[in-house]
């Protein structure tokens, strides 16, 4: 199993039945193929589609039917189509139960920072600022250092914010974050791992919950 | 009453140079390929375009910023087009980004009388900055301003000489809010339809936001990331 799959086997263990997600691009989108049995997850993207099914099988796809990732998609029985103001409304809104994102830097104070690095790309912050501001919950999904082996969980972001103060969990391979006023909580740690071992590869100060537990993911 | 255009050089042979111009579509989905060729066509330069994205090197805006048309940008997300990259980089291009969801909305508030409205998306990031901030109940909202435009040029499925507008699919995206927040409105179909054929419960733009509509000639409709792939493994052979 890759670290990947790890990350995205245990958030799908958090949804719940009767969930609206939204999903962000690359990593967080794999987590629709972890959904454990008799959880029924209603995925929305955000340029304008509820009931998101997976890529096509066939050869014939629909250029008028793609994700926020301009992927090709399916249609899932009772899936619904509207217009992008009507999409950011239903996120700004506070309807979605959660909102799964990747970050580049995520910090102590639950900021994060996944949209640009300035001087060098040029890309956009897309839906991501509108989805941490009104998701109910927002989970960071994404490997715990970069591959140059960086810490991406800092004391402080260093790259412009996509949102102050609006990440409530973190999810890595080595581990699960719980973002509180107080700081950043070790809930769960990787088999064979412990606290000491996840904070030497971490440069923000973890708190560890005295109810420590060890992450185990999804096996659907 | 009749909206109809025989061609897409007609319905846009007198936009002039250095107008403010909306362009529908997310991607390459949902966007007015036929209207966009006729643009570069009459080779008219200092555009300022309102659109989530700039199509993608060889397709849809792309080919507006290939040909030099345009003079600045407001969207949310280009990082598709490498060329726009460069251009920005260099500081060829004013480019202004801006959250999709803010986006939508300020063209919505643009087409609606809103002249501004609150809302919590961007706050304590660089989208705040200059921006007036207010605390409403018990959390800090920022003000953002309407957006308004000369021209939409817009993208639907089926339409009738009133120009009433159903759309299909993930197409509809920024098109029907950008409908009714220029002074002129154009709209390209697949199909024109008799008045009365829509069923009026499913129209989604009311005629009376469009001035012209017409039938587009062709349509490529690529699949953005596989247009992408294709085109990275042609250059990749080029190279």
């Amino acid at each position: 199993m890759t670290g990947k799959e790890r990350i995205a086997r245990r958030i799908a263990r958090e949804f719940k039945d009767g969930f609206y997600v939204n999903l962000g691009i690359g990593l967080p989108t794999m987590i629709a193929g972890y959904i454990p049995e008799g959880i029924d997850v209603m995925f929305q993207s955000e340029n304008g589609m509820l009931g998101v099914g997976g890529p096509p099988t066939g050869v014939q796809t629909d250029p008028d039917l793609i994700n926020a990732g301009k992927q090709p998609v399916t249609e899932l029985p009772g899936c619904s189509f509207f217009a992008s103001e009507e999409s950011f409304a239903m996120i700004r809104g506070g309807h979605m139960d959660m909102s799964v994102l990747g970050a580049m830097q995520v910090d102590e104070h639950g900021n994060l920072a996944n949209w640009t690095i300035p001087g060098k790309m040029v890309k956009g912050m897309g839906g991501a600022m509108d989805l941490v501001a009104g998701a109910r919950r927002v989970i960071v999904a994404m490997e715990h250092q970069t591959k140059d082996g960086a810490s991406r969980i800092l004391k402080e972001c260093t790259l412009p914010l996509t949102g102050q103060s609006v990440v409530h969990d973190i999810v890595t391979e080595l581990c699960w974050i719980h973002v509180t006023p107080a700081g950043l909580v070790l809930t769960e740690v990787a088999e064979g791992l412990d606290a000491a071992e996840v904070q030497a590869r971490t440069e923000a100060r973890l708190i560890v919950s005295p109810e420590l537990r060890v992450m185990t993911v999804s096996a659907a | 009453m009749n909206k109809v255009v025989s061609s897409a050089d007609e319905a846009v042979a007198d936009i002039s140079s250095g107008s403010t111009v909306m362009l529908g579509g997310f991607g390459l989905c949902g966007i007015p390929e036929n209207l966009i060729a006729a643009l570069v066509r009459r080779r008219i330069t200092g555009l300022h375009t309102i659109s989530n994205n700039m199509g993608v090197d060889g397709f849809g805006m792309g080919l507006m910023l290939e040909a030099g048309m345009i003079a600045s940008h407001v969207g949310s997300y280009v990082g598709e087009n490498r060329r726009l990259e460069t251009l920005v980089l260099k500081g060829e291009l004013d480019l202004t980004l801006i959250p999709q969801g803010t986006l939508a909305e300020r063209i919505r508030a643009g087409g609606a009388g809103i002249p501004a409205f609150y809302v919590p998306t961007g706050l304590g990031t660089v989208v705040a900055e200059g921006k007036e901030t207010r605390k409403i109940g018990d959390r800090t909202y920022v003000l953002e301003q309407a957006l308004h435009a000369d021209v939409a040029l817009i993208k639907a499925w089926k339409g009738d000489r009133l120009g009433n507008l159903v759309y299909r699919k993930t197409a509809r995206n920024f098109n029907p809010a950008m409908a009714t927040a220029a002074d002129l409105t154009i709209a390209e179909v697949e199909e024109l339809v008799e008045p009365g054929e829509l069923d009026p419960d499913h129209i989604i733009t009311p005629g009376i936001y469009v001035n012209r509509i017409l039938v587009g000639a062709t349509y490529r409709k690529p699949i953005e990331s596989e247009f992408i792939k294709a085109g990275l493994t042609q250059s990749g052979g080029a190279a």
